[in-house]
């Protein structure tokens, strides 16, 4: 990666937020920008979306670090589990006679 | 579209009363001619910043710069409300109708945006003043101030992190970018000296913390930075500038024309 201001021209890289906005509950992604490196990426993370007290954590993830699914496999990928009703917990009859279930 | 139809979002007075912290106190001669030097110091500068809005290097660093001058006008607007409680004006006709010989503000707050690394070398200065001044300031004996203080420094130490975390990265990165902000050091550098010069204000109010006992806490602070991004203390003399009696740079008239010419043009208007 070049340094950031280098040529003059090129973008500082991309970083995927993650905010979480309370204790207990799970960081969820919130957006993303861009920062030179990952400690701007915090600092521009908590200027862009904890502004207005939505967040108690933020992390920052190098969007290049993303491994995603392909957009054009969805099929492939998604369309499976329709039909197989079986593998939620509430296609199957509770059982006569068993208790704590 | 009507008024009967528009969603109802507006900002009242109470709403904005709110944001005020010293609301019910009424400050003495000294404490309000103290709040003024302090809340001008923050005032012109989140005049200042504001400038940078769309023209940062990236938006990102629009948003950085326009929170940490809102932060500021937050300051000022409180450190004003308090001077003016005592001086039988509102925050707005000590920022919109007192000419410049009226501000108290340091020549170092006027000192010109610059490049970007003229205004994170000045941010880097003003912020490490203020974050030493409201630390000591919130132990105020003074109510009024040191609830300020309190609530301000918080900010204030967001707004060093910025300035701290920008000069390593100018001072580390390329040979432009490292000459630029060596120069932007030299060019203020000079103005540290009146921050920490005590006066006839300073001999008869103690409220506040004199200005010469900050002067150490603060220059460890910028020392340790410098020495962190291996840049040299500028050798500079200090500037004359006399701020806190009304003495100005060139630099303040247009801030302040810039900054009144709509409140004078409609005096009566609201928004």
């Amino acid at each position: 990666m070049a340094t950031a201001g280098a040529t003059g021209d090129e973008q500082w890289p991309m970083w995927e937020v993650f905010v979480r906005a309370s204790r207990g509950l799970s960081h969820v992604h919130a957006g993303s920008l861009h920062a030179p490196d990952e400690t701007m990426a915090l600092r521009n993370a908590r200027d862009l979306y904890t502004r207005r007290g939505e967040g108690v954590s933020i992390w920052v993830v190098p969007a290049s670090e993303i491994t995603t699914s392909d957009p054009g496999s969805k099929e492939a990928f998604f369309e499976s589990p329709a039909g197989k009703n079986y593998r939620h917990a509430t296609y199957y009859e509770k059982s006569q006679g068993v208790p704590h279930l | 579209m009507s008024a009967e139809t528009e969603p109802s979002v507006t900002v009242t007075d109470v709403e904005l009363d709110a944001e005020l912290t010293s609301t019910g106190l009424v400050a003495s001669a000294d404490e309000a001619e103290y709040a003024l030097r302090i809340g001008d110091d923050s005032l012109i500068l989140a005049q200042q910043l504001g400038w940078w809005i769309s023209r940062a290097p990236e938006l990102e660093e629009d948003l950085a710069l326009g929170n940490i001058a809102l932060d500021l006008l937050g300051h000022a607007r409180n450190l004003l409300h308090f001077a003016g409680t005592a001086l039988g004006k509102t925050e707005d006709e000590l920022a919109y109708f007192r000419d410049e010989h009226e501000f108290r503000s340091a020549w170092l707050f006027e000192q010109p945006n610059g490049d970007f690394g003229h205004t994170i070398a000045r941010g880097l200065l003003t912020s490490a003043f203020q974050f030493e001044l409201y630390t000591q300031l919130a132990e105020s004996s003074s109510p009024g101030l040191a609830g300020i203080a309190a609530k301000s420094v918080k900010e204030v130490a967001y707004h060093r992190d910025h300035a701290v975390q920008w000069t390593l990265r100018l001072a580390g990165g390329t040979d432009e970018s490292r000459s630029r902000i060596e120069r932007a050091l030299i060019n203020t550098w000079p103005y540290l000296d009146e921050l920490f010069r005590d006066d006839e204000l300073h001999e008869r109010f103690d409220a506040a913390p004199r200005p010469s006992a900050l002067r150490e806490p603060v220059m460890n602070v910028l020392r340790q930075v410098l020495a962190e991004a291996e840049l040299d203390e500028p050798k500079t003399s200090e500037s004359s500038g006399d701020g806190r009696h009304g003495h100005h740079s060139t630099y303040l008239g247009p801030i302040l024309a810039e900054m009144q010419v709509l409140a004078r043009r409609h005096p009566d208007a609201s928004w």
